[in-house]
């Protein structure tokens, strides 16, 4: 495996990993609250939903002139890259909440229990919860999927990092039968965003012209670089106070979106 | 579908790939036409975008962090 592909195959996995973590959480929250059926049910068509847009994306992304893909994917990757970097950094100085999975489940099950009475068969608030759950958590995987994958025209190994997360991750909730709130999230989200932008850059400049010195070898000082630039950005960020919006607390809401 | 679903889901696109700070993605589209546009010209043109990552960064986080700071229920 090349180095490229290699780090394809983290990225995706370390992004698949996190979203499956937070959709777990929300499956949990309405399986064990109100019907596990209905709510698999819903997962089982929100991954179908997934996997068509990936079988219908993926070979239109392909087919496109390198150059082309390049300059589109990157330029993608790095606008996507840098919101997950800006928010991961803010999480790192203390001026956005992290995110808890023991608090998500809380919040998540207290509105199951309230919605009320269900039916005996299918219950429409669990598998609605569930789908879009894992629809929307899925959604980021599918971009990433997509654009590592077509860019480097390995989208099956992209999609098979992706899977294995998914398995890793459900394999875990099952065994901890409870949300992964052990799970460093919070930081598995700055690796993402700091491979996302990476990447970003080094395909957005191939994809309009330029050329790295070393070729693929760049990428070896790309992402130690951003990774420092991110954690400089945090500490030069950080309030002098250490002013934290614990789980819970109200954030402004521009600092509360995703991812 | 009519134009209020379209509007929305043109809405929703938005908001999935460029978020809630729109200035960072016009950084983005900024600093790729600056990049073709030195490379089109002969000129070493790599070195652009990731000075461009680090001030969009710094720049955005800045306002974000300002943000945050001046909100009276930060305390």
């Amino acid at each position: 495996m090349s180095g490229p592909e290699l780090g394809l195959a983290l990225s995706v996995f370390l992004a698949c990993a996190v979203e499956a973590v937070e959709a777990l959480t929300i499956v949990l929250a309405v399986g064990t609250t109100r019907s596990w059926s209905s709510a698999m049910s819903g997962v089982a068509a929100a991954t179908l939903a997934l996997a068509v847009l990936v079988l219908a994306l993926g070979p239109a992304l392909t087919s496109l002139p390198l150059d082309v893909l390049r300059l589109l994917v990157g330029g993608l990757l790095l606008v996507f890259g840098l919101q997950w970097l800006r928010k991961a950094v803010l999480r790192r100085a203390g001026l956005k909440a992290k995110h808890d999975e023991l608090q998500a489940y809380a919040e998540q099950t207290a509105a199951a229990r309230a919605a009320g009475g269900r039916p005996a068969r299918m219950d429409a608030y669990s598998f609605t919860l569930a789908f879009k759950g894992v629809l929307l958590e899925g959604l980021e995987v599918v971009f990433i999927v997509l654009t590592f994958g077509a860019n480097q025209h390995r989208v099956g190994l992209a999609a098979a990092a992706a899977g294995l997360a998914v398995l890793a991750v459900v394999a875990l909730g099952v065994a901890a039968r409870a949300p992964l709130a052990s799970v460093p999230e919070n930081t598995m989200k700055l690796a993402v965003g700091v491979m996302l932008s990476s990447f970003g850059t080094f395909w957005g400049a191939e994809g309009a012209g330029a050329h790295w010195p070393g070729g693929d070898a760049a990428l070896l000082a790309i992402i130690p670089g951003v990774l420092l630039a991110a954690l400089a950005t945090a500490a030069l960020a950080s309030p002098g106070d250490r002013r934290v919006w614990p789980a819970g607390r109200s954030a402004p809401r521009e600092l509360t979106r995703r991812p | 579908m009519n134009v209020a679903r379209a509007r929305a889901l043109l809405r929703g696109v938005w908001d999935f790939v460029v978020g809630d700070d729109w200035r960072t993605a016009v950084g983005v589209v900024a600093a790729l036409a600056l990049t073709a546009l030195i490379a089109d010209a002969g000129v070493s043109a790599w070195w652009l975008m990731p000075l461009a990552v680090l001030a969009l960064l710094g720049w955005s986080v800045r306002r974000a962090a300002r943000d945050a700071t001046r909100r009276p229920d930060a305390s």
